[in-house]
């Protein structure tokens, strides 16, 4: 008889408790790995944004605004390709105050930048016939020729119920009143990270109506002729405006996005911790579970030692029956995980990349689940080789 | 008649390792239910009690944070010199047009940066938030390039001890004291004159927020009927308390809904392996129920025992894991508060209720736990049981 049919055997004696068991870990670990899951999204995310652009807003904070005039200045400095500028707007659904979107004011050639990114998927055919600026795509036609036009993603107007020239009202926070914006176009993000939940509109109209003319920017988005030099770069713009009303604050747009990230604080760290303890609270279970196996198969174990099976015999196979329920729970549960997670569609109202659970993630899991059978059936194990013949069968139960 | 409690006191003694080894298991998730109520409670705890009933704060309309606000100077003066403003032991009006801006800060000791709040106030400002102590250091003197600090952000940011200097625009602050704040909101600031700090950042257009000290609280309704309808104004007032709840509002949900499903799906393990234990128990002990029955115990008496078993076993977990995590209560953390974008520094705070909806929380395991197997014990056959010893 091998060792493995042993244990299935065994496993199947009683199978309540191995049922019960396997359940645990499977609990624990789906849970492990949808923490881990949440560590991973994060991470994800520090990496959504380019290397190849750089963002440059005001040192103080992103609070502060930058004045447009800086466009000129810095097509200027060697290896910047183009500038574009954006702002925040942070308007709120007039209707339902905690619906929560994204809207930027974007410049005329902002879009573009992110050609390769976004895919305009419909949109409307303009009422006149207007040439597009050089770079834009000819279906944003109507978006370009209107005033008060946007550009929102996919995932947005569909939970929005939108419909392409609907007019949308958005009540402002920094830029008081109501603000209506006309559907003109929607976009699919090509790039799963890029958010599919924002409003594009015309910087220009934000200018006029919002700021009085004044040409504030929130930040200038740079794209580098050679990505290489993207240190260099930051350097001379940062130098050009060291000493003035407006100093700045250039990065690239990947740590520009990660700063988003950091802001988070303490509580990916604490994320961790409730990690390590669902995996310790498992670890006790399992090894309660084998304590009590082993502990009703004394005499068993008694009478095979008899039969010529020896300390090391006894010692895997209370070792691997142990693995094998965390193995099977854990496993499963993992996988459980990666399903229910990434299928969750949940990404914080556009603020996050689509959830993920990575492969590796998962691997972790199941080797976690595995370190714990075999951790919790040391102790049984040990016990169950060393214990003597005598002793083992003088126990009656 | 009920069997005595007794019984079940000691057969849970007898045995110590399964015992030990299920109330851990459940002491933890009672430990983290604990420990996110804690979070969630300190959180919300720093941004209401940053307010007070007596205060009231007006914003532009519409604003949802400070930082989108704006009160011109104009309104701010027909603000400070309303009728319904307290005075101050000194006879001046309790109020504090406040210029909020962020500025961005590298942290210590982890990577990254966070935006940190910076306020410049107006000399009624700490007679008006009286938690506001400083506690090293000195009062910035009006009119000069210095600030306090609190100290909760001290520690987590550079360039924030005294002597220290801070640089906003084209001017160097100097740190001159720190401050303390009773866990409020304002311990996550930086403090400085106004009058100094609005031409330095060009922010000399508007305040963000004027709070002022009421006088008579009780008709704050009448006073906020009139301001807002007070069309030199265009400001929403809320009582200092309101709005800082408000501000609380959508992070303290989150943590709490964010442990509560946590704390769920741990319980669901947590009770696989509970019921394995009472299993174990009820296996263990065939024959004394049996005879348990024999003397005449209903089988219902025996299902409540059992049941009381369980529970009593989760519920010397339950206080485990208060025991676990009440060594939390008072560590800072920080994070950012999204609604206003702001890093906000704040203590865990184990709170009496958040121990007891954890006891509360392992009974529940407890019950379900136990509630198979005990019924399992009350409807066994006497005769087969017998028999078969």
């Amino acid at each position: 008889m091998s060792l493995l049919s042993l244990v299935l055997v065994n496993l199947g004696r009683n199978k309540r408790r191995t049922i019960l068991t396997a359940l645990s870990v499977l609990v624990a670990l789906f849970l492990f790995c949808a923490l881990r899951g949440v560590l991973d999204t994060l991470e994800a995310s520090i990496r959504v944004g380019s290397e190849a652009r750089l963002v440059t807003r005001n040192a103080i904070s992103l609070i502060f605004p930058l004045p447009l005039s800086y466009q000129e200045r810095l097509l200027t400095v060697p290896g910047v390709r183009s500038v574009s500028y954006a702002n925040w707007f942070g308007g709120r659904d007039p209707v339902d105050q905690s619906n929560f979107y994204a809207q930027f004011a974007v410049a005329e050639n902002y879009l573009p930048i992110y050609a390769s990114d976004i895919e305009i998927v419909a949109f409307d055919r303009p009422q006149v016939a207007g040439a597009v600026p050089p770079g834009v795509d000819p279906k944003l036609a109507a978006f370009m020729n209107e005033r008060d036009a946007c550009v929102v993603g996919e995932r947005l107007f569909n939970r929005m119920k939108w419909k392409l020239g609907q007019t949308v009202p958005v009540s402002g926070t920094i830029f008081p009143g109501t603000w209506t914006f006309t559907v003109r176009a929607v976009y699919h993000a090509k790039n799963p990270a890029m958010n599919e939940e924002a409003m594009f509109f015309h910087w220009k109209y934000l200018s006029e109506k919002g700021m009085g003319g004044q040409g504030q920017v929130g930040w200038y988005v740079l794209e580098l002729s050679d990505p290489g030099q993207a240190g260099a770069v930051t350097r001379a713009v940062d130098a050009l405006y060291a000493n003035s009303a407006a100093a700045t604050h250039t990065e690239t747009e990947r740590a520009f996005q990660a700063g988003f990230v950091s802001m988070y604080g303490n509580v990916p760290f604490l994320i961790g911790v409730i990690g390590l303890a669902v995996v310790f609270a498992i670890l006790l279970v399992a090894a309660n579970t084998m304590m009590m196996a082993t502990r009703e198969r004394t005499a068993e174990f008694g009478v095979m030692k008899t039969l010529g099976f020896d300390d090391g015999t006894i010692f895997r196979l209370v070792l691997v029956e142990a693995a094998v329920i965390t193995f099977g729970g854990g496993a499963l549960g993992a996988l459980l995980a990666k399903l229910v997670i990434e299928g969750s569609d949940f990404n914080a109202m556009g603020l996050l990349p689509p959830m993920t659970v990575r492969w590796a993630t998962v691997l972790v899991g199941v080797a976690i689940a595995v370190v714990i059978g075999a951790a919790s059936g040391l102790v049984p194990a040990w016990q169950a080789s060393q214990r003597r013949i005598v002793d083992a069968l003088r126990r009656v139960e | 008649m009920p069997i005595p409690i007794s019984y079940n006191v000691r057969n849970v003694i007898q045995r110590p390792w399964s015992t030990l080894a299920t109330t851990i298991g459940i002491a933890l998730v009672v430990a983290i239910l604990i420990g996110a109520f804690a979070l969630a409670s300190g959180f919300q705890a720093a941004l209401v009690e940053t307010g007070s009933d007596s205060n009231a704060m007006v914003l532009r309309t519409g604003a949802d944070s400070e930082i989108s606000s704006g009160i011109s100077l104009d309104a701010a003066h027909i603000l400070k010199a309303l009728p319904d403003v307290a005075p101050g032991p000194d006879g001046r009006p309790l109020v504090s047009a406040d210029m909020v801006v962020l500025m961005n800060q590298p942290r210590l000791g982890q990577e990254g940066s966070s935006n940190v709040t910076v306020r410049g106030i107006d000399p009624p400002s700490l007679a008006l938030r009286p938690r506001v102590k400083l506690v090293a250091g000195r009062m910035f003197a009006p009119g000069s390039d210095e600030v306090i600090v609190a100290q909760r952000i001290a520690r987590r940011f550079a360039h924030c001890d005294i002597g220290d200097r801070l640089r906003f625009g084209q001017r160097d602050f100097t740190v001159v004291g720190q401050f303390t704040a009773g866990g409020s909101g304002f311990d996550s600031e930086v403090w400085g004159d106004n009058a100094v700090l609005m031409p330095a950042l060009n922010r000399e257009g508007a305040y963000q927020s004027v709070t002022f000290r009421m006088r008579d609280p009780s008709r704050f309704a009448e006073l906020k009927r009139r301001l807002e309808s007070d069309r030199r104004l265009g400001v929403e007032v809320r009582t200092e308390r309101a709005w800082y709840a408000g501000q609380s509002r959508l992070m303290s949900t989150v943590l709490r809904a964010g442990g509560i499903l946590i704390t769920l799906i741990m319980a669901v393990g947590a009770i696989f392996g509970a019921m394995n234990t009472m299993y174990a128990a009820v296996g263990q002990r065939t024959r004394e129920i049996a005879v348990l029955l024999t003397l005449g115990f209903t089988p219902g008496a025996v299902m409540l025992s059992f049941l009381f078993e369980s529970v009593f076993l989760a519920l010397i977990g339950g206080a485990l894991g208060c025991l676990i995590a009440l060594p939390i209560n008072g560590v800072t953390t920080s994070t950012t508060n999204w609604s206003s974008f702001s890093e906000i520094a704040f203590a865990f705070r184990v709170t009496p209720a958040g121990m007891i909806a954890g006891l509360i929380f392992a009974a529940i395991m407890g019950a379900f736990g136990g509630f198979l197997p005990a019924r399992q014990a009350a409807r066994q056959s006497l005769a087969m049981t017998l028999r078969a010893g």
